[in-house]
Parts: C-alpha cells; structure tokens; sequence
C-alpha cells in the first residue's frame, strides 16, 4: 500500500481528472457503438477503420496544405467510410470472404498512408506514432475557452461526438436493434437497413477519428469491442446490454488511468501509456464477464454441468441398486462393484455415494450399500421411466431393441411424473419392457 | 477510385518538387545505400545497380522480401481458404507484449535485449498465447471469431503498449529499435535477417507442402476429415504455426501492421484466377514473390518510398488487377458471361413465343411452308414483358445469326435452322416441365415459370438424361406440353390483356 500512496501522491486533479474524463468519454462513446458491431460480427470494423484513416489525414494534409483540425477531421472520416465501402465492394463484386476484403482494404490504405506520410515528412510533423498509441497524457495541455471555462479541446471534441452517439442510439434504438438482428425484416417493414448500416458505419468513423487523435487507435479498437462484447457475456437483452457496457467501458477508464499511474511503480518504474492500460483493465473486465456471467459465463456453465452431471451418477446409483435387488433381494453391492458397471471414476462416485447417504436414499454398511424406502421411491421412478421410454421407442420410433437402452438412459434422466403418464398412455398401460423385464408401478399401492 | 488517382499524382509529383530543393546535389552513387534517404531521379546506375543486384544491400532486401512473400502467399492460401484472413492481424498484433516483455526481461537479466532471437520468441510465445485466447473465446464463449479476434488484438496491443512504456524509462532501453517491430524496417535488413526469413520461410513453405492434402481437406471440409480420422485439431494448431512463424519472421522486414496484408492480399488476388487450391497456392506464392521483390526494388530505386508499404502497395495492384481481369472469377469476365447468357436466354424466350404461336395457331403442320408461318411482332411483345425496343433489338441479333427473317416491317418468321433451333427449346423447356411435374411436385399451372428459370442453363447430358426418364418410347417428337397455353391473338387490342399465360 506504500507504493499505491507514492504513486497516488503524484495525483492532480486537474490533469489526472481531465484525464480520466477524456478517457471515459472516448470509451463510452465508442462503446455504445460497438454494441452494434458486436451484434452485426463486424467488430474488426473498428480496427479497419483507424489504420485506414492515415491516407484520409495525409491527403487532406496534401490538399489543404495545413494541419488545421477540420480538414483533417473531414479528410480522416471520408477515408474511414471509404474503408467500409470499399470492403463492402470488394465482398459483393469481387465476391471476396468479408475478413479478407476487410484485411485487403485496410493495410492497403494503411501502407498509402504511409508512403504519403514519409513524404510529407520533410515538411510536417505527422507522427504514425501518434496514431497509434495516441497521447491521452497531453489532454490537459491543449484547451479552448468556452464560456469562460478552460476546457480541453479533446473533451470539446469528444463531448460532442458522445451526444451524437448517444442520441443515434436512443432515437434509433428500435431501427437498430431491428436491422442488427434481422435486415431483411427491417427492410420489408419499410425502413431503410442499408440507410441504418451506412449511418453507423459514418458515426463510427467519426468517433474513431475524434478518439484516435488523442487516446490512439488502440483504446478506440479495445473500446469498440471488449466492453460490449463483456456485456454481450452478462445479459440477453439490448437495453441492458448497452448500459452495461457503457458502465463497463466507464470502469475501464477510471482503472486504466489509476493502474497506468500505479501499477509499473510496484515495479519501480514510472507511469505507463493510459491508453494501453485501459484496453488491459477492459480485457481484465471481459474476461471476468466470460467466467462468471449469469448465463452464459464459462465457470457457470462448467458447474451447471458437473452438477448435472453429478446428479445423473446418482440416479445412475440408484437405478443400479434398484435393479440388482430386483434380480437378488438380498445382494448389496459396494462402491467398487458399482463404479465397474457405471464405468465412473471413483472420487466423483464416493462423493455421490456420500451425497445419497446423506439424503437418506441409502444406508451403508461396510463398505456395503442398500436402498432405503425413499430411495426405493426414487429408483423405481426412474427405472419405470426407463423401461416406460424403452417401449416407447421400440413402438412408436421404430427402433430396435438393441440400440434402445443408451436413448432410454439419456432420457430418464429427464422425465418427470408428468411425462411417465404421458408415456403410459402412448404405450397402452403397458407392464413389460422390451426386454421383457416388469415396468415397476408408479407407486406401490400398500 | 478517385482516392487512389489523387494520391499517385502526388506521389509522382512530390520527387520532383523536393529535388529541386535539394538543388541536384548528388552524392555519389557509391555512397548510396537503399538506407539513404536523399532525394534524387533514379539514373541508368540506379536501375543497373538494382536489376542486376550489384549492391550487397539492395540483394539482401530484395532476397529476403521476395522469399518472406513466397512463404506468406502460400500459408496465406490455406489461412485464406480457412476463413482465418485477419487472424494474421490479430497476431502481429499479439506478438509486441511478448517483445516488449522479453526486452525487458533479458534486460534486467544483464543480456543484450535487441538481439533478434530473444525477441522474436518474446513474439511467438505472446503469439500462440494470442491464437489460444482466440480460440478459447471463440469455442467457451458464444462470441463470434470477429469479436474474439477485436479483443484479442486491442488487449494485446495495448499490454504491449503499456509495456513500451515502461520500456522507454528504462536506463538501458533504447525503445527505438522495438517500435521498428510495428511500422518495419526493411532497407536494415541484414544478411542474418534474411537468412532467417529464407530458412524459416522455406521451412514452413516445406511443412505445408507435405501437408498439402491434410490442410486441403481441413479447408474444405472439417467434419468429413475428423470423420476420416485426421486429426483436426492438431492440424488447425500446425496451420496456426506456421502463420505465427511467418507472421513473426516478417515482423522486422514489414512491421506488424503490415505483415497482415503478405498473408491476405496475394492469396486474395490469386482467388480470382483459380479454382483449384494447389493453383491457387502456386498463385499466391508467385505474387507474393512479385510484390516481395518488385515493392523493395522499387523502394531501392526511390529511396524516399518506404520498402515495406510499398510490398504493400505492389500487391495491393495486382489484387485490383486481379479482380478486374481475373478468369475465371474476376468481374470483368463475370459480367461477360451474364451478359451472355442474358442473350441466349432473349434468344430462346423469342424462339419459343414464335414457335408456341405457331403451333397454337396449327401452323406447324406439313401443308404451311416456311413463308406462311409469319408471326405479328406486336404479339410476341405480348407474350413476354419486353418493351418495344428490346424486343427489336433481340429480332435483330437473332436476325444477324439467321435464325430468323423479318417480313415487311411488323412480320417475322423463322427460317429453316431458327425452325429446328426453336424446336429443341421448346423441346428442353418442356422437357423440364414434365420433370418438375413428375418429380418435383410442381404444380402443373406454375411450371412454366420454374422451368424458365432453368432450362437456359441445362447441359446436353442433362437434356439425355432427361429424355430418359419421361420418355419411355424412343421419340423425336416435340413434347406436348402440359399445361395450356393462353395465346389470345384476339385480345390484343383490349387493354386487360396482360396474363399471356398461366403463372406470369
């Protein structure tokens, strides 16, 4: 904690505050786009766009003969939607796959850029570096005056670009949402998807433009993917989603700037690239999103499966049991005899054995295990679901009596009482399986 | 378009403008190296010094690029065909935190952390963990490859930047030779460098050579070769190798950004020329060859033209070449052929309205000789939804072919070949018909409009084949045909007279 409160006591508020705001501007901005990206598989657009928006800043250089902001604005954004036509182009006349004709179109304006840049060299400053990781540091440096506030130009620019954002988002919700999940549905309806998705692709270049010039084309690429795409992990539905990952791309800013500052100090070295953290911090959020999201996050589903998994043992168990006391009353089987026929390993069977023990639906003796009444219960459901399916397939799905019982095994497992009735009644109330064993009652009258 | 017009205008313009700043003020040639950066129009010595390969230097470079395009070209084709395009980019963007790790790392274990071998296993190991974390989002998660791919890509990229910054504070560090990782820097390429380039390169080109036909079938088809007991996964893995390998070898001599374009582009191009892989390979890799040697030539000669984006752009040329000219899948041919078939199929719809008409009218018979089988034009522009000019200029065409003669003015007939041409349309037409009908459970009343669609496009065995199956009795006859045809010569003149027939 010493080293979190020497880095921390390098803290300004005026230029670390100007900072952090400029940073969650960019990536909210950006997120709230990259929603739709997401959704519409063309997260690689953002990336296209920023490498290929070189050739627009030096042509426009080259035209205007000034570093003026607006024609390099103009000149920066036309090439960004230039890419998405062109790839666009590219896929449908040359019917060239999306990710090559995306791959092709930008390193080529990518490489123009360049060769333009290296040859305005000699007479002006523009740095690809620049480009690339941006200077979100040098935010406080650059201000303009509005209304009498001392306001940094990027957070201006960027102000801006977030209410246009925002208000695309919120008035066209409906439309995008639409055009996103079905556009072949959107056109019919009578609304223009081509208009939509030429619409987006032109505030997404805009944005990548007004972001890139100051936090760098990184935390553009890394903010029009990785919050969403977290939020995409945490919920199915769009509104949630988007709010999601606008709260996510603001935790990603506020972290990013705080480890820039402090994290390389745990290693006695100074601040590093904002930019740079804030892409790691968001990476950090998705992947925290992918393990544990509700539904559909990576350790929920591990354990959702194990438990089932677990539970199909245990009936598995159980059903044995019951099965070998059908043929020898007074046979009981140990863990050993059991794991043989179930062909499971033997920690996850004690465990389960343990588990049935403390149920009550078996008792142990030495080693020795017996089904008690509840379990009897249980067993006899699930074997009369068993041998209920058995005759069902034979009868109904035509299968022969030889493949039966792997189909039978898997559907007992989910088979409620509901379902048995159903499957009694289909098989004419039948007591014998295709085997010819006794389908065991629903429960014993006495 | 209009872009790319601009910019070579500028870039042909700018030379000349900065040399007459530089006032003619040459070295001498011996002094040039491609590393040298003045300003000057190439003379005979520079086009000789770089055609014949007489600079060490120039040869080095042109050696070294024109093999790292080969080996890209060919492992580019198969990652092509794959759908894996911009996995090279998500890669090359991967490798820079392992680079910057690794500098720092050597460093602070007292090694010289610029040597190239610490550095590019930095890259491939942050590489390959790169491509697993792709594949991990993309088979755990139910993202798609495109949002697997923008994750990995930013974060990676931007570790690697936040490493470069700490790189830079370091007292040993020199940060400068790091960045040549991302932008490239060819014209420094030395002679290991190159035999790097050469051994991995042709290493790889070789490994995918013996694997052709495993690669080939992971390709096209995943499920049947996991079926015929490839191992699949293993060999996705040795595919993502050997583009981590090649992507990692062309880090220094085209830079990260632009490594991507050696894998896309040439294969891209060569898509357009081929349909068999093994040609499409040995297209890829020609062209990358091509644009290897022809990019760093020219950088060579203009020495204010940066070598690595214009590999770039050379290949990029030959795509759009490609895509324009290519046969047999570039647009130009494309639209050749439409506008063909369009013609042949104008020119059976004509066929058949004629050839309907006359037999709806019994003219078909023996006592009509061919002067008395003429059909009003204003009819036939009836029977099918042509406008007036079209349907002259498709009389005319077929008139030019003799198919058919024009009589006085709004008359036409067919000749003796247009008869039997005519014929054998109608013939096919319902032929098709009756399939569709038999077989396909098409409506009787509809199948005029399905058969339409494809008879233009039946091949002659097909037609065989056909007969085969409807016609039990060997017979040259024209089919009957199975629905009934609306012909109304009557009601041309009323003004709701637009059904010419069932089903349009």
């Amino acid at each position: 904690m010493n080293v979190l409160r020497d880095a921390l006591s390098q803290w300004n508020w005026y230029l670390d505050g100007w900072i952090i705001v400029a940073g969650i501007l960019c990536s909210v901005a950006t997120a709230l786009l990259g929603n739709f990206l997401v959704l519409r598989k063309m997260s690689m657009l953002g990336d296209a766009i920023t490498h290929a928006i070189l050739p627009g800043l030096a042509a426009a250089f080259f035209i205007s003969d000034s570093r003026s902001s607006l024609p390099m604005f103009a000149g920066a954004v036309i090439a960004g939607i230039l890419t998405a036509l062109f790839t666009e182009w590219i896929r449908g006349f040359g019917k060239v796959d999306e990710g090559a004709a995306m791959g092709v179109v930008f390193t080529s304006l990518f490489a123009l850029g360049l060769v333009m840049i290296v040859q305005a060299a000699d007479h002006v400053d523009l740095d690809p570096g620049c480009v690339l990781y941006g200077a979100i540091e040098l935010t406080p440096l650059d201000t303009v005056l509005i209304a009498g506030w001392k306001i940094p130009r990027v957070v201006a620019v960027l102000s801006i670009v977030l209410l246009i954002n925002l208000l695309f988002v919120v008035c066209f919700l409906k439309e995008l949402k639409l055009s996103s999940f079905d556009p072949a549905l959107a056109t019919t309806t009578g609304f223009n998807a081509t208009l939509i998705h030429y619409t987006l692709m032109t505030l997404v270049a805009i944005t990548a433009v007004a972001s890139f010039e100051t936090v760098g084309n990184i935390l553009v690429v890394a903010m029009f993917v990785v919050p969403p795409a977290a939020a995409y992990m945490l919920t199915d539905r769009l509104g949630r989603m988007i709010v999601l990952s606008v709260i996510l791309a603001i935790i990603a800013a506020i972290t990013g700037h705080i480890s820039a500052i402090t994290v390389p100090h745990w290693f006695g070295y100074g601040s590093t690239s904002t930019a740079g953290m804030m892409a790691v911090t968001a990476g950090l959020l998705f992947v925290l999103a992918a393990l544990l999201g509700p539904r559909h996050g990576i350790l929920i589903i591990f354990i959702r499966r194990q438990f089932l998994s677990w539970k199909i043992l245990a009936e598995d168990i159980i059903a044995l049991m019951y099965r070998i006391e059908e043929r020898d009353p007074d046979r009981k089987p140990d863990a050993g005899y059991l794991r043989e026929i179930l062909f499971s390993r033997s920690l996850p069977t004690s465990l389960t054995l343990r588990y049935l023990t403390n149920r009550g639906q078996i008792t142990g003796t030495n080693g020795y295990y017996k089904l008690t009444e509840t379990g009897r219960d249980q067993a006899r459901q699930l074997v009369r679901s068993h041998r209920l399916w058995e005759h069902y397939l034979v009868e109904h799905a035509g299968m022969s009596t030889e493949t039966i019982h792997r189909q039978a095994e898997r559907l007992e497992h989910f088979t409620d009482r509901q379902l048995r009735e159903k499957l009694n009644e289909d098989t004419l109330n039948t007591d014998q399986d295709p085997h010819g064993s006794p389908i065991p009652p629903e429960e014993f009258s006495d | 378009m209009r872009l790319f017009v601009i910019v070579f205008l500028l870039m042909s313009l700018c030379p000349h403008a900065a040399l007459l700043a530089a006032d003619g003020a040459e070295s001498p040639a011996s002094q040039r190296s491609i590393t040298d950066r003045s300003i000057s129009i190439p003379e005979w010595k520079d086009w000789r010094r770089v055609f014949f390969l007489e600079d060490y230097n120039t040869r080095i470079v042109i050696l070294g690029t024109t093999l790292l395009g080969m080996s890209a070209g060919m492992i580019g084709s198969f990652a092509l065909l794959r759908k894996r395009a911009l996995m090279g980019d998500a890669l090359s963007h991967a490798t820079l935190p392992g680079i910057a790790l690794a500098f720092i790392l050597a460093t602070s274990l007292g090694m010289n952390g610029k040597t190239l071998p610490v550095l590019l296993s930095g890259a491939a190991i942050s590489g390959l963990l790169g491509i697993a974390s792709i594949l991990l989002i993309r088979n755990l998660t139910r993202l798609k490859e495109d949002a697997a791919l923008g994750i990995v890509l930013s974060v990676f990229f931007g570790a690697g930047v936040a490493l470069l910054g700490i790189v830079q504070q370091m007292q040993t560090g020199h940060a400068a030779g790091l960045e040549s990782f991302i932008y490239g820097k060819t014209a420094s390429m030395v002679a290991s460098d190159a035999w790097l380039i050469g051994s991995a390169g042709l290493t790889c080109m070789l490994i995918s050579i013996l694997l052709y036909k495993e690669l080939t079938l992971l390709c096209f088809d995943e499920g049947f070769a996991h079926s015929r007991g490839f191992p699949v996964v293993l060999l996705d893995m040795i595919l993502m190798g050997l583009v981590v390998v090649v992507t990692i070898i062309g880090l220094q001599a085209v830079g990260l950004i632009l490594m991507i374009s050696l894998l896309v582009i040439p294969p891209a191009a060569a898509r357009f020329w081929t349909e068999k892989i093994f040609y499409l390979s040995l297209v890829a890799t020609i062209l990358g060859a091509l644009s290897g040697m022809i990019g760093s030539a020219m950088s060579a000669i203009f020495p204010n033209l940066p070598s690595g984006a214009m590999i770039v752009l050379v290949a990029t040329s030959m795509f759009l070449v490609s895509m324009i000219f290519g046969v047999p899948r570039g647009i130009l041919i494309r639209k050749l052929r439409r506008y063909q078939l369009n013609r042949k199929v104008d020119r059976q719809h004509l066929l058949r309205s004629i050839y309907e008409y006359l037999e709806a009218h019994n003219m078909l018979t023996e006592k009509n000789t061919m002067e008395d089988k003429s059909v009003p034009i204003a009819t036939l522009s009836r029977m099918r939804s042509w406008s007036p000019t079209k349907l002259h200029k498709i009389i005319q065409r077929a008139g030019q072919d003799d198919l058919i003669e024009t009589d006085s003015g709004d008359q036409i007939r067919l000749t003796v070949p247009g008869l039997s041409e005519a014929a054998r349309v109608v013939h096919e037409h319902r032929l098709w018909e009756l399939y569709l009908i038999t077989y396909a459970d098409v409506a009787s009343s509809k199948v005029d409009r399905d058969a339409d669609a494809i008879e233009h496009v039946l091949e002659p065995e097909v037609i065989s084949e056909l007969e085969a199956l409807l016609i039990q009795q060997a017979s040259t006859e024209i089919l009957p045909s199975p629905h009934t045809l609306e012909i109304k010569l009557e009601n041309i003149n009323s003004p709701d007279s637009h059904s010419r027939r069932p089903g349009s």
